[in-house]
């Protein structure tokens, strides 16, 4: 009897944490990697762990170096760490898959496509098959929804910044990727155009929703996007604080003057500061 | 037509014509007999009374030039895949590359034509495509390695194939640089294919005709092949312009 009760405890365990696992659409278990260079090995992540759960926005800020990108590259299945595991799905990535879409600081437009063939360049991987005039209704809708109706045929070179980052925004969405992998996309934006893109992302999520992963340096930008904020140690990087973010529902921009946000955004600094190595408040104020 | 296409037009035409009249006005001045120096006036009499000659000739060298380097676009560019996707192989094969483009083709003329007597067309093309092959595999080994890293990922994330990447991004990018390199290998291979024609007599091409102007101490003849020469160089020349406009034009500057 009591045996019997004990094996359907454990399988019903067993059965959520399956269940568990589907939830949580990116886990990083004890990644350590290190870049094999001339000098020698340079260890970049150590004992890293990190978990995205479906649906869910996290932004990861480190200092400078720390191996951010090197994280993004790992889960977009372009490198394999040296040990530990990187999940999607709940399955072992062992290479790159269709289901990811990528954005970088450089838009990386191609200037012999215009606006809309640049945009519809994944679905010629992802969808070879797909009909033509099909890939560039999907491209148009995301153009639309970004505001970039009346630049569809112009080259990259013809638009501004901003307006190149969120044709990029919408290539990396076009096949409708499980994750969005983000390395600093705002980065190189002036203040007010970052900001408009911030909303832009809230928008394009509330429209299509996708789970994330953003790399930033911006701290209010993180406490804005994300559910959840993650802060590296400096080089080799470990998850070192997780913020969560717990504020559903829309976000207006002034959010980020509350006086939650403003709690938010001190615990990140003190953090940052700690991962920079030069340990919170004992330097006093920087 | 606006003014400005007009006077894209008149200003060669009129750069032209004035240095024609400063090298008639020398010869006259010098008072320089036929035989020491031609004149522009006495060009068009020597080119009309050979003009069967220069057509035939002519077309001989044009199709052995083009034939010679479309081997060097062929093989330049497997040749500059190969060094700009593998660090090995680029560190292997450039000193080589280097030497080989060192030797001065002149010396080599003879050397080819020793190994393949007798197989003229053949000798031509070959000189024509190695003295040409060089500056094109540099030219697309140098896009390809230089290629940032992020466009290659934009498609190697979604499970692209490095032909696919290479297809789609590396290509298209690098056709700038080659048809660069294109201006000067075109060039280059109509020296080539001159060189073989004056080196190794065996009557055909405009080196040729060439050749037997200066043995029979024609110099109108002379200088009619040379403006001839230049006016081939500059039709192949303006050939690959209109290709680089039709396949790279979106890398010209735009007004901004
Ligand atoms: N291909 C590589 N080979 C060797 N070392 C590398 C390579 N790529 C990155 N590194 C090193 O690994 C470390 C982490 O690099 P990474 O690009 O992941 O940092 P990051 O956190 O993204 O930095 P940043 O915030 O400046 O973008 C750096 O010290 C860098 O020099
Ligand atoms: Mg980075």
């Amino acid at each position: 009897m009591r045996r019997a009760y004990r094996a359907r405890r454990f399988l019903h365990g067993l059965a959520e944490s399956v269940e568990e696992r589907m939830r949580k659409l990116i886990e990083i278990e004890n990644v350590t990697h290190a870049y094999r260079t001339v000098a020698g090995p340079l260890p970049v992540l150590d004992n890293l762990n990190l978990s995205i759960p479906q649906g869910k926005f996290c932004a990861v800020v480190g200092p400078s170096g720390c191996g951010k990108s090197t994280l993004t590259r790992l889960i977009a299945g372009l490198m394999f760490p040296d040990s530990g595991e990187v999940r999607l799905h709940g399955e072992r990535v062992r290479s790159p898959r269709k289901t990811v879409g990528m954005a970088f600081q450089n838009p990386v437009l191609l200037e012999w496509r215009t606006i809309l063939q640049n945009v519809i360049l994944p679905l010629e991987i992802v969808a070879p098959t797909m009909a033509k005039a099909q890939k560039e209704a999907r491209a148009r809708e995301l153009l639309a929804m970004v505001g970039l109706e009346d630049f569809e045929d112009k080259r990259p070179s013809e638009l501004s910044g901003g307006m190149r980052q969120r044709a990029s925004l919408c290539r990396s969405l076009v096949h409708k990727p499980d994750i969005l992998i983000l390395d600093e996309p705002f980065g190189a934006l002036d203040a007010f155009t970052r900001e408009d893109l911030w909303q832009l992302m809230h928008k394009l999520r509330a429209e299509e929703p996708f789970t994330a992963l953003l790399i930033t340096h911006d701290l209010r930008e993180s406490v804005y996007l994300a559910d959840q904020v993650v802060v590296l140690s400096g080089r080799p990087a470990t998850t070192q604080f997780v913020l969560d973010i717990d504020m559903p529902g829309p976000r207006p921009i002034d959010m980020l003057y509350s006086t939650q946000s403003v709690d938010w955004l001190a615990q990140l600094r003190d953090q940052i500061e700690i991962a920079q190595g030069r340990g919170a408040k004992t330097e006093g104020a920087i | 037509m606006t003014r400005a296409e007009i006077q894209k037009i008149v200003t060669p035409i009129l750069a032209i014509i004035i240095v024609l009249a400063l090298w008639e006005f020398w010869v006259w001045y010098m008072g320089w007999p036929t035989y020491k120096m031609a004149a522009p006036s006495d060009l068009w009499p020597a080119f009309w009374q050979y003009r069967e000659l220069f057509f035939i000739n002519a077309w001989q060298t044009l199709w052995r030039t083009v034939v010679g380097l479309g081997l060097a676009v062929v093989v330049g560019t497997i040749l500059g895949m190969i060094m700009g996707l593998s660090r090995v192989m680029n560190d292997a094969l450039y000193p080589l590359l280097v030497g080989f483009n060192a030797i001065p083709k002149a010396t080599v003329v003879p050397v080819v034509a020793l190994i393949f007597i007798g197989q003229h067309d053949f000798n031509t093309i070959l000189v024509a495509f190695m003295i040409s092959f060089f500056p094109i595999s540099v030219s697309i080994a140098i896009g390809l390695s230089t290629l940032e890293p992020e466009y290659r990922d934009i498609l190697r994330s979604l499970g692209a194939s490095r032909f696919t990447v290479f297809w789609k991004i590396a290509l298209p990018k690098t056709l700038p640089e080659f048809f660069g390199a294109l201006k000067v290998a075109v060039t280059l291979a109509f020296i080539g294919t001159n060189l073989v024609e004056i080196v190794t007599p065996h009557g055909r091409g405009l080196g040729s005709l060439f050749d037997s102007g200066r043995i029979a101490s024609n110099y109108p003849l002379m200088f009619a092949v040379l403006i001839a020469l230049a006016i081939l160089g500059i039709v192949l020349y303006y050939f690959v312009v209109a290709l680089e406009r039709i396949f790279a034009g979106w890398a010209e500057r735009r007004p901004t």
